[in-house]
C-alpha cells in the first residue's frame, strides 16, 4: 500500500519558516538559527533535555506500579536457577548471620563481651546493615546492568534504583521475619516497642533510596566505583558496630578521641542498627546508655577501661566482678549492664531525630544529585 | 486515502554533530605503571579515540511522516536514531523534538530472565501505562508478536526474531508520537512483516512520525514517504522521490540493479536466468 504521496515526488513538504536545505540537497549550508527558530516556533523541545523536576517527580509517581513490578519480577528470576529457589531469600540472611556468629560469638570471644544477648544483637546488626550495603552495591550498577532496558523505552530513570532499592526491601522483610522468630526463641519479651520497626525501616528506606540513587549516577559515570566499593562497604560494616558495641568503643576512648567517638554514633547506619535493636530487644533497651542512674564504676568496668579517677578501689572491685565480661548474675536478667550506668550521649537520645535527619537529608541530595544526570544514562 | 501529512514539524535536527569517544581504543600499553604515570602527569589517556560519527545534518521531519534512513554500515544510522531519542548528547547543533522518542531496536533486549509475559507488563508499565489499559492490550500484543506459547518461557530461550518481535509489539502497543525503529523487522518473517507495515501504517495515521533505519531497501520503499540517504556522517541526499534515491543509492554502492516497471515504478521481480 502507498500513500499518494509516495506517486507524486517533487510535491515536497516546503512551508513558509523551512528552509530550502530540507530537500535534497547535499552540502547546502542551513542557516543554524532558523532551524532553531521553526523549532522553537512550534514549541520542540532539545531531545537530550532534563525533565523540570516537578514533572520528572510526577513522572516517577506515575511508575510506581513498574517500580514494584520490576523489584518482584526481579527477585523471582534472581533465584530461578536455584533448586530451592525462593528459599534462598529466607537461607541467605540466615547463613550470613551463622558465619558472623562463628567467628564473633565463638571464635573471637573479645567483641562479644558486655553485649547482652549478643546471638540477637549480631543478626540484627547483620539484617539491617545488609540491606544497606546490598542496596549501595546492586544500585551502583543499576544503570549498566539495565542498559538495554534504558535505551529500549523512555521512562524517569530514577525508577530503577528505586525498584533495586525495593529488591532489597523485599530480602529485608523477610530477614526481619526471621529475625523475629529468633528473638522471641531467645527469651526476649513481644511488646509495643515492636512497633518502633516500622518507623525504623521507613526511615531505613528513605536513607537506602537516596544512597541508591547516589551510587547510581556515581557507578554509571565512574566505572572505578564498582572496584572501590567493596572496600567501602568492608570498612563501613567494620565501624558501624555490626558485630561490636559502638557504646562500648564510645566510653573506652571519650577521653582522649572525643570527636571520633562523636563521629562513630553519627554514622547513619550505626543509628538505624541501634534503632532496629532498641525496638525489638528489651536487653538492649535496659543496657541503654543512661538507662540506670549515673554510676561511674559501673559504666567504667563494663567498658573495661582501667579505674577512673573519683573511684574507690573497693567499689571499682565490686563493680568489675558485678558487671565482669558482661555476664549478668542470676536473678537479674537485664539489669546488671554496666553500660546502663554510663551518662547518656547526645546521640543516644536524639537517635530518632538524627534517623530522620539522615533519611531526609540523604532522600533529597540523592535524588537531585541523580536527576542532575537524567539525560546522561544510557549513553555510549 | 485522506492524506496523513501535516505541515507540523515533529523533529527538528539542526547542523547536528555525533562524537563518540571510545575509551581502550589502544594507544598506551594498559599497564598500571603507563597509568600510573598518566594521572601523575595529568595527562588524559591516550587511549580515548574520538570518532566523529554524524558531521553536520539537517532536516524537518513532520507529522505522518514514515522517513527512511539508508546508507551502508557506518555511515551513521543507528547514531543519529540515538541522537533524535536523546541518547547520544550532540557536540555541536540540536535535536528538538515535540516530545519523546521511543527508540526500538533489535539489540534492545528487555529483560531476559523474565518470561515474555513479565516482559509484556514491565514494558507497558515502564511506558506509564495503567494496569488497566495493560490488562486489555495484554492478549493483542502476545498475538501481534506471535510467539505463542513462549510467551511463559524466558526470554533468553527466544530467537533473535522472536524477541525482536515481542519488543516491537510491545513498543507499538502505545501509540508513539515519534517512534524510531532501527531494523527491528527485518529478523521478522513474512507474516510478521506485513503485520508490522499495518502498525506503521497506523501509528503514522495517528499522527505520528516513523523513522526506519533499515538494509532491506524494499521495506524502506513500502513503507516510507521520505528517505534519507547517509555517507559517512553526511546525508548525500533527502526527499520524497523515494525509489529515485533508492536506485541512486543502489547506483553508488554498486547493489544489483532493481528493475522497475516503467509506468507504475514498482519493483519487478527478477526474470528467471534464461537457461544456456
Amino acid at each position: 500500500m502507498r500513500s499518494p504521496r509516495l506517486n507524486s515526488p517533487g510535491q515536497l513538504l516546503e512551508t513558509a519558516g523551512v528552509p530550502a536545505a530540507t530537500q535534497h540537497a547535499p552540502g547546502a549550508d542551513v542557516p543554524a538559527g532558523s532551524l532553531a527558530a521553526l523549532a522553537a516556533q512550534h514549541g520542540l523541545k532539545p531531545s537530550a533535555e532534563r525533565p523540570h523536576l516537578r514533572v520528572y517527580l510526577r513522572e516517577l509517581a506515575r511508575r510506581w506500579s513498574f517500580i514494584m513490578g520490576f523489584a518482584t519480577a526481579r527477585n523471582i528470576a534472581m533465584y530461578t536457577e536455584a533448586k530451592l529457589g525462593q528459599m534462598w531469600q529466607v537461607l541467605a540472611p540466615l547463613l550470613n548471620a551463622g558465619v558472623y556468629f562463628l567467628i564473633f560469638g565463638l571464635l573471637i570471644k573479645g567483641v562479644s563481651r558486655g553485649v547482652p544477648d549478643y546471638l540477637v544483637f549480631l543478626v540484627t546488626g547483620v539484617f539491617v546493615f545488609s540491606f544497606t550495603q546490598r542496596t549501595f552495591i546492586s544500585t551502583s550498577k543499576v544503570i549498566t546492568d539495565s542498559l538495554p532496558l534504558i535505551r529500549a523505552l523512555q521512562f524517569p530513570r530514577a525508577s530503577l534504583p528505586l525498584a533495586y532499592v525495593m529488591i532489597e526491601l523485599q530480602q529485608m522483610l523477610l530477614s526481619l521475619l526471621v529475625l523475629f522468630g529468633l528473638v522471641l526463641l531467645r527469651g526476649e519479651p513481644l511488646t509495643w516497642n515492636w512497633l518502633l520497626v516500622v518507623p525504623a525501616t521507613i526511615l531505613l528506606i528513605m536513607f537506602n533510596a537516596g544512597i541508591g540513587l547516589f551510587a547510581a549516577r556515581t557507578g554509571a559515570r565512574v566505572n572505578d566505583f564498582a572496584q572501590l566499593l567493596p572496600f567501602l562497604m568492608r570498612t563501613w560494616l567494620y565501624v558501624s558496630g555490626v558485630i561490636y558495641s559502638v557504646q562500648q568503643v564510645v566510653v573506652q576512648h571519650a577521653q582522649n578521641f572525643g570527636w571520633v567517638t562523636t563521629l562513630l554514633q553519627l554514622n547513619p547506619a550505626a543509628i538505624y542498627i541501634t534503632l532496629v535493636r532498641d525496638s525489638l530487644l528489651a536487653s538492649q533497651r535496659a543496657s541503654a546508655f543512661g538507662a540506670k542512674p549515673y554510676n561511674a564504676a559501673n559504666c567504667y568496668a563494663w567498658a573495661g577501661t582501667a579505674r577512673p579517677p573519683g573511684v574507690s578501689r573497693s567499689a571499682w572491685i565490686t563493680a568489675t566482678t558485678q558487671v565482669s565480661n558482661g555476664r549478668t548474675p542470676p536473678g537479674h536478667p537485664l539489669s546488671q549492664y554496666g553500660s546502663a550506668y554510663c551518662h547518656p550521649t547526645f546521640v543516644s537520645t536524639h537517635l530518632w531525630q538524627l534517623g530522620a535527619g539522615w533519611a531526609i537529608v540523604a532522600l533529597i541530595l540523592g535524588f537531585w544529585f541523580f536527576w542532575r544526570k537524567e539525560v546522561n544514562y544510557g549513553r555510549g | 486515502m485522506a492524506d496523513p501529512q501535516s505541515t507540523e514539524p515533529t523533529v527538528v535536527v539542526d547542523d547536528l554533530h555525533v562524537v563518540y569517544r571510545v575509551y581502550g581504543a589502544g594507544g598506551d600499553r594498559g599497564t598500571a605503571a603507563t597509568a600510573l604515570f598518566r594521572i601523575l602527569g595529568r595527562r588524559r589517556r591516550p587511549s580515548i579515540r574520538e570518532v566523529h560519527a554524524i558531521r553536520g545534518m539537517s532536516f524537518v521531519a513532520y507529522r505522518g511522516d514514515a522517513i527512511g534512513i539508508i546508507g551502508r554500515n557506518g555511515a551513521g544510522k543507528s547514531t543519529l536514531l540515538r541522537a533524535i531519542a536523546g541518547l547520544l548528547p550532540p557536540e555541536r547543533g540540536a535535536v528538538y523534538t515535540m516530545c519523546e522518542a521511543s527508540l526500538l531496536g533489535v539489540n534492545a533486549a528487555l529483560l531476559e530472565d523474565l518470561t515474555g509475559e513479565r516482559n509484556v507488563v514491565l514494558g507497558c508499565l515502564a511506558m506509564g501505562m495503567s494496569k488497566r489499559e495493560i490488562k486489555e492490550k495484554f492478549e493483542h500484543i502476545v498475538d501481534f508478536s506471535g510467539v505463542g506459547e513462549f510467551i511463559h518461557l524466558p526470554m533468553k530461550t527466544y530467537s533473535s526474531g522472536m524477541g525482536s518481535r515481542l519488543r516491537f509489539a510491545i513498543a507499538a502497543a502505545k501509540s508513539h508520537e515519534i517512534l524510531l525503529i532501527d531494523e527491528a523487522l527485518a529478523t521478522g518473517d513474512a507474516e510478521f512483516r506485513v503485520k508490522s507495515h499495518a502498525r506503521i501504517d497506523e501509528l503514522r495515521r495517528q499522527a505520528g512520525t516513523v523513522f526506519l533505519v533499515a538494509h532491506d531497501l524494499e521495506e524502506v520503499e513500502d513503507t516510507c514517504n521520505r528517505v534519507i540517504w547517509l555517507e559517512q556522517g553526511t546525508i548525500v541526499e533527502q526527499g520524497e522521490d523515494v525509489i529515485g534515491i533508492i536506485d541512486r543509492y543502489i547506483d553508488a554502492s554498486g547493489g544489483e540493479k532493481v528493475t522497475r516497471d516503467p509506468v507504475t515504478r514498482k519493483r519487478i521481480s527478477a526474470p528467471e536466468p534464461a537457461p544456456a
